[in-house]
């Protein structure tokens, strides 16, 4: 049998890159499924084997355990699944005023860099070399076993005014309870809030047109103020202050931030702070001098300097470093369980696991879950980058 | 190509490792120790001394144990866990024995994988206060902060009680003993709650010991033992009779003394223990004489409870539920024979 020869244009099959790599391809996800699959009729195997129990069913289960701090309706009646829920959103909480308040922190500090003030300059330098250099875990230890467990107990409080007290059960300030009509209250603050938005964007219309300039900021504050006042005044004061007091052992009414959560809050955005404080200089020095110069020329004050050209110009840098702090201070948090704040992490792999010993779905879980809450932020920070980045036109 | 092939040959390596459980004996015997999880630092129970020798109630498992297997009861590896970790490290194969005040219940019986061995010491949970409160019942902790360890069934006889007689609390939660014992020192809770033998072993260890008191209510039935893994009997009877020998021995009024003359001239059943004319050992994979290693080296029940609880330690606990059954406790073994 001859064999023909005929003139190829292109490789064979086989030494075709496009057909290669369409081959490999398949082969790892082959191999990557056949490792999974491994791994988990492995772990089936040995958990049927050693008699060990599996899947969800223990959600639905009586938790028995009370938890110390709860956002929604919590006692030791209700499920594992619940303290699920209570975890996730002391998680969330401490999270959430962790990142605005790091966030603020490291502006100021970032700024305070290039204060033309010595004092103030040395002082955000000392800050930064400082808190970034010391392990998180050290520092949360430091504000729950130093600082706050030194208070005076809850007979000796600090009080200010006979409303507010500090103690070493934590800190107690008074609370409003909402009573019929207070719904009109609230709804007077989203009305402000929308109000403020439709400023803004009407005023900058505006200024693209005329070239005229609106009070913004003063306005909007007055928004922000007037409108819940004169929905306070039509409503009749629907609202009362529940006072802490002292009764048996404890304060009891008002609103108490128990200690974990301070010590733990005051940690994360020190030590975040410190790094966003790096981050917010990086990106101010990466803006050319020559821009500084220019609107000085033009005859822009300092201030406007800084809102108009210095800042939309550095976020292009800053916010990507801002993007990773946030994700670091959200996984951080878990933290918590060294001083026994009631975070998911605490509560869900720490108590409910011990109760129930369902470590692999409750391990699963909880990845799960700092995994949907990280790439959410990185989805938004994303977002939030794209707007700020440079437009070329 | 050559980093695709290793990827795959790794994921066909581990999907074949299909888990083979090998006898926790042999691997103990290879290793040439038991790796015994005990607890971070409990008086009388498990602690390290400056020397870093562990000693302590549950420590004496541990080494009886070792003196069944090897001879020699020195030959144990101590884990420090925290209550959290203690069971994962006894399922994951980390630890042999998990010999750590550990409450035998229903759940952890059936549900977790494991087989408890015995009983070492009966205990319940109670409450510890500060004298200056001026409470002298725990019905009267209405509203009261209480420090507890996470994890444990402490943790939810608390719950219990306190719903049963319709009052409140605020639970504050910590990893080890130590730190539940510095929160109640710093007066980050009114009130301390644990078992009774470690309400009195953490009291020790406050700044001013004797300004607090436990209270009378005892709350629960608390039964610690040892622990080990399901599923390998051989194991589990080695564990199971090594702390009935110690009780057995008591019974039979052998102590690390007497026990080489109960050896020689003891009674019948007295020589059956210490290994003379019988075949228990075997029957286990051990050495005939391994009662009497344990009971040589680690002492009878009553000797390890006097000395590390008892009346010849700190804690200076009295017998009461853990004397022998015929001395109006109800410590009992099966017999050894």
């Amino acid at each position: 049998m001859t064999e023909q020869t005929p003139v190829k244009s292109s490789p064979s099959f086989f030494n075709n890159p496009r057909n290669r790599s369409i081959i490999y391809q398949i082969l790892l996800f082959v191999g990557l499924a056949y490792f999974f699959y491994g791994i988990v009729s492995n772990t089936m195997a040995n958990l049927e084997a050693r008699g060990i129990q599996s899947g969800y069913g223990f959600l639905s289960t009586t938790a028995g355990f009370d938890i110390l701090m709860s956002l929604i309706d919590y006692d030791a009646t209700h499920t594992y699944g619940k303290t699920f829920v209570v975890g996730l959103l002391n998680t969330l909480l401490v999270s959430a005023i962790g990142i605005v308040l790091s966030t603020l922190v490291g502006f100021i500090m970032g700024v305070a860099h290039f204060s033309h003030n010595l004092l103030i300059r040395k002082l955000a330098t000392a800050y930064v070399e400082t808190f970034r250099n010391i392990p998180l875990l050290l520092q949360v230890f430091f504000w729950y076993f130093a600082v706050l467990a030194a208070l005076p107990s809850a007979r000796q409080s600090l009080s200010i005014g006979e409303a507010i007290f500090l103690n070493v059960r934590g800190l107690y300030f008074p609370g409003l309870i909402g009573e019929p009509g207070s719904g009109l209250v609230y709804g007077a603050i989203a009305a402000a809030i929308a109000a403020i938005f439709f400023l803004k964007r009407w005023a900058k219309k505006r200024q693209d047109d005329t070239g005229q300039q609106f009070p913004v900021f003063l306005t909007s504050l007055g928004l922000l103020f007037g409108l819940p006042l004169l929905a306070l005044i039509v409503a009749g004061f629907p609202f009362v202050w529940d006072f802490p007091a002292l009764k048996g052992f404890n304060f009891r009414g008002g609103i108490t931030v128990i200690p974990e959560l301070m010590a733990l809050t005051i940690a994360l955005t020190v030590y975040t702070g410190a790094f966003i404080a790096e981050a917010v200089r990086a990106g101010i020095q990466a803006v050319p001098h020559g821009q500084t110069e220019a609107a000085r020329s033009l005859g822009l004050k300092e201030s406007k300097i800084m809102k108009l050209i210095i800042v939309p110009q550095a976020m292009r840098v800053i916010v990507p470093l801002l993007n990773s702090e946030y994700q670091s201070l959200v996984k951080n948090s878990t933290l918590a369980t060294a001083i026994g704040y009631p975070d998911l992490f605490t509560v869900f792999v720490g108590t409910t696991l011990n109760q129930t010993g369902q470590a692999i779905e409750i391990v699963f879980m909880t990845m799960a879950v700092y995994f949907v809450i990280n790439m959410t932020i990185s989805f938004l920070m994303n977002r939030f980058n794209e707007s700020v980045s440079l437009t070329e036109r | 190509m050559k980093r695709l092939t290793s990827v795959i040959a790794t994921g066909l390596a581990l999907g074949m490792a299909f888990g083979v459980q090998a006898a926790t004996l042999e691997d103990v015997q290879a290793r040439g120790s038991v790796s015994c999880g005990v607890s971070t630092g409990l008086a009388g129970f498990s602690q390290k001394d400056e020397n870093g020798q562990w000693s302590g109630l549950d420590v004496d498992v541990c080494r009886a144990v070792a003196a069944a297997v090897f001879g020699d009861a020195s030959k144990v590896q101590y884990k420090p866990l925290t209550a959290k970790e203690r069971f994962t490290a006894l399922q994951s194969g980390e630890i042999d024995i998990l010999s750590r005040n550990t409450t035998w219940t229903h759940t952890r019986d059936t549900s977790l994988g494991l087989n408890f061995a015995g009983v070492n010491y009966y205990d319940g949970q109670g409450f510890m206060v500060s004298k200056n409160l001026g409470v002298t019942s725990a019905l009267e902790l209405d509203g009261a902060a209480v420090c507890i360890q996470a994890g444990t069934t402490t943790e939810l006889n608390l719950a219990d009680y306190f719903r049963a007689n319709g009052i409140t609390y605020k639970a504050v939660t910590f990893d080890t003993s130590d730190q539940t014992r510095a929160g109640f020192d710093s007066g980050r809770c009114d009130v301390l709650t644990s078992d009774q033998s470690q309400l009195y072993a953490l009291r020790i260890g406050l700044q001013d010991p004797s300004g607090a008191m436990v209270l009378p209510e005892v709350i629960s039935k608390e039964p610690l033992g040892p622990v080990v893994r399901q599923g390998d009997d051989a194991w589990f009877n080695i564990v199971k009779w090594s702390l009935a020998a110690m009780v057995e021995a008591e019974f039979l009024g052998i102590d690390s003394a007497n026990a080489d003359k109960a050896k020689s001239e003891g009674k019948p059943e007295q020589k059956r223990l210490m290994g003379v004319d019988t075949d228990s050992g075997e029957k286990m994979g051990i050495s005939n004489d391994w009662a009497y290693n344990i009971v040589k080296q680690v002492g009878n029940y009553g000797e390890s409870f006097e000395r590390n609880v008892g009346s010849g330690s700190p804690l200076n606990i009295a017998r009461g539920l853990n004397a022998q059954w015929n001395k109006g406790g109800i410590m009992y073994s099966n017999p050894v024979r």
